[in-house]
């Protein structure tokens, strides 16, 4: 299963292998988003937690949908389900590429584009904090996702649609800790509730993924 | 060892294929599948190799003893041949990249990348990752396909040897392989009556 986590890494990180691909697209929001809102530090402040969240989440499932579809499509994907590794495993290894190549280096890059937004001193801890412990579950849940829709081809659009309402309740509280603790007011409770979503997604989804991939590979 | 079918009857898309197939194959032996395109020869070595659920009958070697080669070879195009091989060798917990390279001629090929190999040179690769595998039962798609006659005869040495350690091969493969010894089944007579009327629930299975 080692191998399998140091051959994803090494294919993100080499050519055309999608790395930054998140990150680039999370900077360019972070940067627009000031010159469309318009300058004024006071209005930044107060949007700054929601963006930069709905930024991560949408950074995230700009690289969902290369999880599977590319194993599947060079054959590799048949040859692990017929390894003696369980297909469980992975998914959760791919899931956990995923977060570590696209999501990882969002909540470490955050509290910089949190200067460009003005986010409000008390609010950088948080920030980070929620995005690593709420990031996961985007990529367990995209993992989830992927699998579903693996055969198909195009099958971006429909990822997106399964997969954005079950990002939600992440987003709203993980935007909503940061919030709270900018105002200067308690982060644990959304943060809790977030954590929650979290272990919930990365104990019970690859179990999901596992059996939709089985039926997809038929 | 020995992998044993009876009775078996495989489906692709909801429809059946093959129905009522029983052949043995132990180990030193090789069996190769023949039949018209579409006779469900790709079916019936995902069904022994666990992709998909029999219709019927029994297999009774799990899938945890094949070795499944298809059509695709499950090559990554921005790794080397090493990593390649590397690779499939940890996932199945075993070594002798090496040995594999030398054996498929792949050893002057070893740091280059899979995107920039012939089409016969990574079937190559992809045949040799079978031999990294550890397993005794292999299970070939046309194994052959866009090899010269050079490498299909250095194929048939990989496949004898690997009888000769006490493995077997089940082929689905259309030309000679130069194995007087393997035994030939004809799936033509095993092929399925197409039913009256599809169960509705068959549409999206």
């Amino acid at each position: 299963m080692i191998a399998l986590l140091i051959r994803d890494l090494r294919l993100a990180f080499r050519a055309g292998g999608g790395f930054g691909l998140g990150l680039g697209f999370f900077l360019i929001l972070a940067v627009l988003v000031p010159l469309g809102v318009g300058p004024d530090p006071q209005t930044l402040g107060l949007i700054a937690p929601g963006i930069l969240w709905v930024g991560a989440l949408l950074a995230c499932l700009l690289s969902l949908d290369r999880m599977f579809a590319l194993d599947h499509e060079d054959g590799s994907l048949d040859l692990l389900a017929t390894a003696p590794i369980p297909l469980e495993g992975v998914v959760a290894i791919k899931a956990l590429a995923h977060w570590l190549t696209t999501c990882l280096p969002l909540a470490l890059v955050a509290p910089v584009l949190g200067i460009l937004l003005n986010l409000p001193g008390p609010g950088y801890l948080w920030l980070v904090l929620s995005l690593l412990l709420g990031t996961p579950a985007l990529s367990m849940i995209g993992a989830f996702g992927a699998a579903l829709t693996v055969g198909l081809k195009r099958g971006g659009l429909l990822l997106s649609l399964l997969v954005l309402p079950l990002y939600v309740p992440t987003l709203v509280f993980g935007a909503q800790s940061v919030t709270r603790a900018a105002q200067g007011l308690d982060p644990l409770t959304p943060i809790l509730l977030m954590s929650g979503i979290t272990a919930g997604s990365l104990a019970l989804l690859p179990f999901a993924a596992a059996f939709a991939l089985r039926i997809n590979l038929r | 060892m020995e992998l044993r079918v009876s009775d078996l009857a495989v489906a692709r898309g909801g429809l059946p294929l093959i129905e009522g197939l029983s052949f043995a194959v132990s180990g030193g032996e090789a069996l190769v599948l023949r039949g018209p395109n579409g006779s469900g020869k790709t079916t019936l070595l995902r069904t022994l190799a666990g992709l998909q659920p029999p219709l019927a009958g029994q297999i009774s070697a799990p899938p945890e003893q094949m070795a499944y080669a298809a059509h695709a070879d499950g090559l990554k195009s921005t790794l080397t041949v090493r990593e390649n091989l590397r690779f499939w060798a940890a996932i199945h917990g075993q070594n002798g990249v090496d040995a594999a390279m030398a054996a498929m001629n792949l050893t002057d090929l070893a740091d280059r990348q899979a995107q920039h190999l012939s089409a016969g040179q990574k079937r190559r690769l992809g045949l040799a990752r079978l031999l990294v595998t550890g397993r005794w039962l292999w299970v070939l798609d046309e194994p052959t396909v866009s090899l010269d006659v050079a490498s299909v005869a250095l194929f048939g040495e990989v496949v004898r040897a690997h009888l000769a350690r006490g493995g077997a091969a089940l082929l689905a493969t259309h030309i000679d392989l130069g194995l007087p010894e393997a035994r030939i089944l004809d799936l033509g007579p095993y092929k399925a009556e197409m039913p009256a009327d599809l169960g509705f629930d068959e549409a999206f299975l």
